[in-house]
C-alpha cells in the first residue's frame, strides 16, 4: 500500500510540476487573474458602489451573497452533523464500575483561573470589534465568530465543560446557530418584500435612515453579524461534543 | 541557471505542490484514521496557498482602501476651500468618489482571498465531521487503525 502511495503520489507530483512553467510569475501583475475584469472591478468599483473601503468583506458579504448565505449553511449543517453523529446520554453504567473514578471536579488552578478570568472578556471584545469593524479594517463575520467560539471554549479549557455550558447550554447553541441564518436570510427576504431581487441590499435604503449606497454598507454588516452568531454557536458545538465524546458531561 | 531562475520566479508553485503530494501520501498511506485526517488538512493548506499566492501581485498591499482615501478631509484642505465650513464638514460619498483614483495595481486581488475565507469554512467543517465520525467510529470498533477495523469487520462474518 504504501509503494502504491509512493507511485501515485510522486506522478501526480510530475504532472503538476510539469505544468508548473505554464503559470504566471509569482506577483505577476499581468497574469490572467489579476488582469482580468471582474478583480479590477472588486478593486476599482467597490467603494464607489457600496461605500466599504474592505474589498474582501464587501465581495464575501454583497457580490457573492449567495455563496456566503449557503458557507453559513453548510457550517450549521457540520454542528448539526456533528451533534447527531456524537449525541448520547451519558453512559452512568460506566460509573457504577468504579472504572472510571476521575474526579471531574478539580479546584481550579489559580494562575489558570485568574488569567483565564483576565482574558476571556477581552478575547469576546476584541471578537465584537472584529465583526463590527469588518467592513473597514481586517474582519468580517466568520473571524470574528470563531474568535467569540474560541472564548468559550478556552472556559470550557480551563474550568469544565459545565462552566461553559452555563452561558451556552445546548439549547442555545442551537437556536443562535439558527438566528444567525435566519438574520442572514431575513435581509434577503427584506430586500424582496420591498420589491428587489434576493439579497440586492440596495433596495433596503427605504427601511434604512441611510442612502442607497450606504443601506449596502450597513447590510454587509448586518449579515455579518448573521454569520458571526452561526459561527459562534457551530465553533463551540464542534469542540463541546469532540472533546466530550458526545457525552457533554467530561471533558480533556 | 535558467532552473534556477524556473524555481525562483514560481516557488509558490513547487511549494504547494510539493504540501499538496505530502497531504495525498498521508491520506493515501496512513493506516491510522486521524492521520488521515491530518493529511486532509494539510492537502486543503496546500490548496489555501495555491490560491492565495495567485492573488499576489507585485508591490501590492492588501485589498483594503488606505484611510486617506476614503476619509479625505483630514490634511486635505481641497474640501475645506470649496466649502467654507471649517474642520468640523465631512464631505459626503459623491465628494469622496469624484476625488478618488484608485489604481488596481496597488491592492492585491481580493477575489481568491474571498474564495479562500470560505474554502477554510469547509475546512473546519469537513474537519470537524471527519473527527466526529473516526470518534464513532473508535467507539464502535475500539481502534482507529485501519487494518484492525477491517479485521474486526471481517471476523464479524
Amino acid at each position: 500500500m504504501k509503494s502504491f502511495a509512493l507511485i501515485a503520489v510522486i506522478l501526480t507530483g510530475w504532472l503538476l510540476l510539469s505544468a508548473v512553467s505554464d503559470f504566471p510569475d509569482w506577483g505577476d501583475t499581468e497574469s490572467p487573474a489579476n488582469d482580468y475584469r471582474l478583480s479590477q472591478h472588486y478593486i476599482t468599483e467597490t467603494f464607489p458602489e457600496s461605500s466599504v473601503p474592505n474589498m474582501v468583506t464587501a465581495v464575501l458579504a454583497d457580490y457573492r451573497g449567495y455563496d456566503t448565505m449557503f458557507e453559513t449553511v453548510v457550517i450549521f449543517v457540520a454542528g448539526i452533523a456533528i451533534m447527531s453523529i456524537l449525541r448520547r446520554k451519558p453512559l452512568d453504567h460506566l460509573k457504577d464500575k468504579g472504572k472510571e473514578t476521575r474526579t471531574y471536579k478539580k479546584d481550579p488552578d489559580l494562575i489558570i483561573d485568574t488569567t483565564c478570568r483576565l482574558m476571556i472578556p477581552i478575547i469576546q471584545l476584541f471578537a465584537l470589534y472584529v465583526v463590527a469593524h469588518g467592513h473597514h479594517s481586517p474582519g468580517g463575520g466568520f473571524q470574528g465568530g470563531v474568535i467569540f467560539g474560541a472564548s468559550f471554549i478556552l472556559l470550557a479549557l480551563s474550568r469544565d465543560l459545565q462552566a461553559a455550558q452555563r452561558w451556552v447550554p445546548e439549547k442555545r447553541v442551537l437556536n443562535l446557530a439558527g438566528i444567525g441564518i435566519l438574520i442572514y436570510s431575513g435581509f434577503g427576504f427584506a430586500c424582496m418584500l420591498l420589491g428587489s431581487n434576493f439579497l440586492d441590499y440596495e433596495i433596503l435604503h427605504k427601511i434604512m435612515p441611510a442612502t442607497p449606497v450606504e443601506a449596502r454598507s450597513h447590510s454587509m454588516l448586518g449579515v455579518e453579524i448573521g454569520v458571526a452568531f452561526t459561527c459562534t454557536a457551530i465553533m463551540f458545538s464542534i469542540y463541546s461534543n469532540l472533546a466530550s465524546n458526545g457525552d457533554m458531561k467530561e471533558t480533556l | 541557471m535558467e532552473l534556477f531562475e524556473a524555481l525562483s520566479t514560481k516557488f509558490n508553485y513547487w511549494i504547494y505542490i510539493i504540501i499538496m503530494m505530502i497531504g495525498l501520501y498521508a491520506m493515501i498511506s496512513k493506516n491510522n484514521l486521524v492521520k488521515k485526517l491530518i493529511g486532509m488538512s494539510i492537502f486543503q493548506t496546500a490548496i489555501i496557498l495555491f490560491y492565495v499566492s495567485i492573488g499576489v501581485k507585485e508591490g501590492a498591499t492588501i485589498p483594503i482602501l488606505y484611510h486617506d482615501q476614503v476619509h479625505p478631509s483630514h490634511g486635505d484642505s481641497h474640501h475645506e476651500a470649496d466649502t467654507g465650513h471649517g474642520e468640523d464638514h465631512h464631505p459626503s460619498h459623491e465628494e469622496i468618489v469624484a476625488n478618488l483614483h484608485i489604481e488596481p495595481d496597488d491592492f492585491g486581488n481580493p477575489l481568491p482571498h474571498v474564495l479562500m475565507l470560505t474554502a477554510i469554512v469547509v475546512g473546519v467543517a469537513t474537519l470537524g465531521v471527519g473527527l466526529a465520525l473516526t470518534q464513532k467510529v473508535y467507539r464502535d470498533f475500539g481502534s482507529i487503525e485501519e487494518s484492525e477495523i477491517l479485521k474486526s469487520i471481517k471476523s464479524a462474518k
